[in-house]
């Protein structure tokens, strides 16, 4: 099988709220596709069921053909999904490193939770328990260095090498919506979840952004899901787009046909129009 | 492998040598009369309010916590360590009391001491659940329910001395020996705080839920959190029961909570070195108005009684809250605590 | 049977005293979101205003001798105690949680700590009020009525009543008067409420005077009750009402009523049981409530959006 990440019949009720219905995805390994909808139609919160901060009342979502529901946040990290939030959720007043290098803890716990995972390269990383901290051991303080040198080389991939010992809380908003990409990144995900990157950006923040995205699918070969309301965002780099209204998927497919689609036209960008051009 | 696992800087050899300094210094002019044995109690009471400070630190200002029962573990810690030495001191008859005061009761004391951070370790484990589903003022409600319903318990154990009080501690804490456990305190909660695990306690402060999703099992850590601060509690409880020889219910109130609580957060919280500044400036003022209040009312003719001590800690407290953003040290550490290789990645110097 | 009662009619009484003070928790937490730790402190002021105005004015009334007018003086001293605990709460608030509006909601709760600590040492610092016991005078002569097998005293009828009567003006104020619509509206959405022109720290403001001057009224009626007083009186009543206020769904009104009564019925019980489930029955019901339903009885849950 080729699916990196399926949902099927992925229903989510709030109360009497039905935010997600009848929502089913399959991601292919390396695919960069869009999911797109009016606000309230359900986008983070199909996020927030992939990422295990809900359970779904109904259906299954799998990462690898592993079922993932019931499992805690963190441990759907150690499987390989990594996520940003449509409202920054930065580590604000710790440095820009230790963003990343929190990010890179817990291959230095023992978790049995790595074994899954696409991305071999950090599982050799040593592990080191509280004990190890109180007394700095040896074993300790190679571990250490690993995180933080992996931390560096992963903002001077990412540009953000030049501000990494200033407090995340300074950095411009664009800079910031880049280091908590940077940081999902570090959790050497399998697949990456991007709610609204580019909100609150200038056009030139987003046309950096488009290459940043095309560069961390090339360049980490990871699987990419995006919610996108910029319209020149979603069109220009997803291969492939979801439209949802309502928890409804409404429409699906090539970005052309999904721009020329009726229905989306209607629920969608007829609303929208401000924001597409 | 196997040579050498332990790694000590030169920094740390610094610092601890600059505090042993200070310890020599303190003996000396102890020796010479120029520090009365009260000043000299006044700093065995700072060290231990520095291992209290430290210890909340860890779980309020590291983990971003809020825990207003830090005495209740203190309680702990000073009643299960006060009753094993008592007990030994009392079925060891044939040694009169001082004769107890050997190399063989420091080893008991030790021992005991340990005993009582665990058990209070154990109580900080429960503690530490209410934290997984309660924040903010819900949690500060709940820790000084704890605090309070310890109190009560320990107010009705006759076994302990119920509302009495438990008597005859041996006095096996002195200068030396509170000194080398607070340094030892201090160490250990500052190789733990410029750790990753350290880090992921910061992180759940700055954003628990981003902090679980690059991966950081916030449960495990924030009871973590409350354990190691709980033992520590416990350590300083249980050497503070045996400097005063008596351990008291009222001694573990909500009061004593809330002072070790103004020195986390006149220090800053997240600051180890503010802790340990604002532990003994919070304690020598504490005993300079003691002295100093009815000496001014002497002067004034009136009686100044010992509440105004606490009207001027609690405006303090208030006057704190009100013009602070970054009290002592912000989150800042002094450069020795600050590890070499961590030097420039944080905030902290 | 008769004793059963006897508890009954006891924890309604207490129920009573703790609804006055566990209403301006729940109000104040509604509106700021603050956990008010001075507020038992206003009940603490409330009871030595009531105490200082008896003594003042009790000799003009000729309390004590016979044809005093009680009604005229007991009124007074209820009004006296209102004031003082309304006007503690008023100053609480512009000196101490104003300035803290913005900050981390921590702020403010260690800061009220501190005005709790704060208003008890200077109370028992003052040599004119000092630190220990009190008896409060019978303010208004004490009965006994005989019921069946059961005796009540004229007390249960006052406090009940007192209590009663406060809380259904405060609910018909809040559900009809054009402040207590803004109190609603404040509470719902700050930002809302701003843009429709209400004034929030005004409205903030009247919910601490409601909220002290009904803590007043609860001091006074404590020392009726139980006729002892002294200057860290208000910290556990002030606790057991706050956890009365969470059990009920705290910022609901209608919630802290209901929980205060709960809770002084099952205090009650509890004491009349064994004196140290008595002291901890608080604690185990806060725990209870916070790990069961932390939004409390009558509270709705509200979540976070993400
Ligand atoms: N925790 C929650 N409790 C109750 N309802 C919620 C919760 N989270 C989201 N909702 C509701 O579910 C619906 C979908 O919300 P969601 O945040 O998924 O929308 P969205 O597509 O991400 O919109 P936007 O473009 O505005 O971000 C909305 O009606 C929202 O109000
Ligand atoms: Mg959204």
């Amino acid at each position: 099988m080729d699916s990196m990440l399926s949902l099927e019949k992925v229903t989510h009720y709030f109360g009497g709220l039905k935010a997600v219905s009848n929502f089913n995805l399959e991601l292919p390994d390396g695919a960069l596709y869009g999911l797109i909808g009016p606000n309230g139609a359900g986008k983070t919160t199909i996020f927030n069921l992939i990422t295990g901060i809900y359970t779904p009342t109904e259906g299954s979502i799998k990462l690898m053909n592993e079922s993932i529901i019931r499992k805690k946040p963190y441990q759907i990290v150690h499987m390989g999904i990594a996520r940003t939030f449509q409202n920054l959720r930065i580590f604000g007043s710790l440095s820009v490193l230790d963003n990343i290098r929190i990010s890179r803890h817990y291959t230095v716990g023992k978790s049995k939770h790595t074994g899954n995972r696409k991305h071999k390269e950090s599982s050799d990383l040593v592990q080191t328990n509280l004990f190890d901290s109180f007394f700095r051991t040896r074993n300790y303080l190679k571990a250490e260095r690993q995180i933080t040198d992996e931390a560096i080389d992963l903002l001077k991939l990412i540009k953000l090498d030049d501000v990494m010992h200033e407090q995340a809380k300074s950095l411009p908003y664009g800079k910031l919506r880049k280091l908590e990409i940077a940081r999902a990144l570090a959790t050497h995900p399998s697949v990456l979840l991007l709610d609204e990157p580019a909100a609150g950006m200038n056009p030139a923040e987003i046309g950096e952004l488009m290459d940043l995205i095309h560069f961390i699918r090339d360049n980490f070969k990871i699987t990419i899901l995006l919610i996108e309301h910029h319209m020149k965002v979603v069109m220009g780099i997803c291969e492939y787009i979801k439209v949802i209204d309502f928890g409804e998927t409404i429409a699906e497919g090539k970005p052309v046909e999904v721009a020329n689609n009726p229905r989306v036209i209607e629920a969608y960008l007829g609303k929208e129009e401000g924001k597409c051009s | 492998m196997g040579k050498k696992i332990f790694f000590i800087s030169r920094r740390m050899l610094l610092f601890v040598a600059g505090a042993l300094g200070m310890l020599l210094l303190v003996l000396f002019f102890n020796a010479t009369g120029i520090f009365t044995d009260y000043i000299v109690q006044i700093i065995n009471i700072s060290l231990i309010n520095v291992i209290l400070a430290v210890s909340l630190n860890l779980i309020n200002g590291f983990t971003g916590q809020f825990s207003i029962g830090h005495m209740g573990f203190a309680a702990v810690g000073a009643y299960t360590s006060a009753t094993v030495t008592t007990l030994i001191a009392k079925v060891t008859p044939r040694l009169p009391y001082t004769e107890f005061i050997n190399i063989n009761g420091y080893i008991v004391f030790i021992l005991a001491l340990l005993l009582g951070g665990i058990v209070a370790a154990g109580i900080g484990f429960l503690i530490g659940f209410p934290s997984l589903r309660l924040k903010g003022d819900y949690l500060a409600i709940i820790t000084l329910g704890f605090g309070e319903i310890i109190r009560t318990i320990f107010n009705n154990i006759d076994y302990v001395g119920g509302p009495r009080g438990l008597l005859g501690i041996p006095k096996f804490s002195n200068l030396i020996m509170i000194f080398v456990i607070t340094l030892l305190s201090v160490i250990a909660i500052r190789n733990l705080v410029f750790s990753t695990h350290g880090r992921a306690l910061l992180s759940i402060r700055e954003n628990e839920l981003a902090s679980e999703l690059v991966g950081v099992n916030t449960v495990r850590y924030k009871i973590t959190a409350f354990t190691i601060g709980a033992f520590f509690a416990g350590i300083a409880g249980g050497l503070q029961a045996h400097l005063l020889q008596i351990a008291h219910p009222t001694q573990y109130g909500f009061l004593y909570s809330i002072l070790v609580l103004i020195m986390v957060y006149a220090g800053g919280m997240g600051s180890i070195t503010g802790s340990i500044i604002a532990a003994f400036a919070l304690t020598f003022l504490s005993e300079g108005l003691r002295t100093a209040l009815p000496g001014l009312g002497d002067l004034m003719h009136v009686k100044i009684g010992d509440e105004w001590r606490m009207v001027v800690y609690s405006l303090l407290l208030i006057i704190i809250m009100l013009f602070r953003t970054e009290v002592l040290m912000g989150m800042r550490e002094m450069k020795l605590l600050v590890p070499e290789e961590e030097e420039h990645h944080g905030q902290h110097a | 049977m008769s004793t059963f009662f006897q508890q009954l009619l006891n924890g309604i009484q207490l129920g009573s005293i703790y609804a006055l003070i566990a209403l301006g928790y729940t109000m104040v937490y509604g509106i700021v979101r603050l956990i008010n730790f001075a507020h038992g402190d206003f009940f603490m002021i409330g009871a030595y205003a009531a105490y200082g105005l008896y003594y003042a004015l009790g000799r003009l009334f000729g309390a004590g001798n016979p044809g005093a007018n009680y009604l005229v003086l007991f009124l007074l001293v209820l009004g006296g105690a209102m004031l003082a605990g309304g006007f503690a709460a008023v100053t609480a608030n512009r000196v101490a949680y104003k300035p803290l509006r913005d900050k981390p909601r921590l702020s403010s709760l260690i800061t009220a700590i501190g005005v709790s600590m704060f208003i008890e040492y200077f109370f028992s610092a003052l040599p004119a009020i000092g630190p220990s016991f009190r008896g409060f005078p019978e303010v208004f002569p004490k009965t006994i009525i005989k019921i069946g097998t059961a005796s009540v005293s004229n007390y249960v009828i006052i406090d009940v009543a007192v209590a009663a009567t406060l809380m259904v003006v405060l609910t018909l104020l809040v559900k009809f008067s054009k402040v207590g619509k803004a109190m609603r509206a404040v509470s719902q959405d700050k930002e809302a409420a701003k843009l429709m022109g209400i004034n929030i720290e005004t409205i903030i403001g009247v919910t601490f005077l409601i909220g002290g001057a009904f803590a007043g009224v609860a001091g006074l009626l404590s020392g009726l009750t139980y006729p002892r007083i002294f200057p860290y009186m208000g910290i556990l009543p002030g606790l057991k009402a706050f956890i009365a206020a969470v059990l009920g769904g705290i910022g609901n009104i209608p919630g802290a009523m209901l929980g205060s009564y709960i809770m002084g019925i099952a205090e009650t019980y509890a004491n009349a049981a064994n004196s140290l489930i008595g002291e901890g029955i608080a604690f185990a019901i806060l725990i209870v409530v916070l790990l069961i339903r932390p939004q409390g009885i009558l509270g709705e849950k509200t979540a976070d959006k993400i």
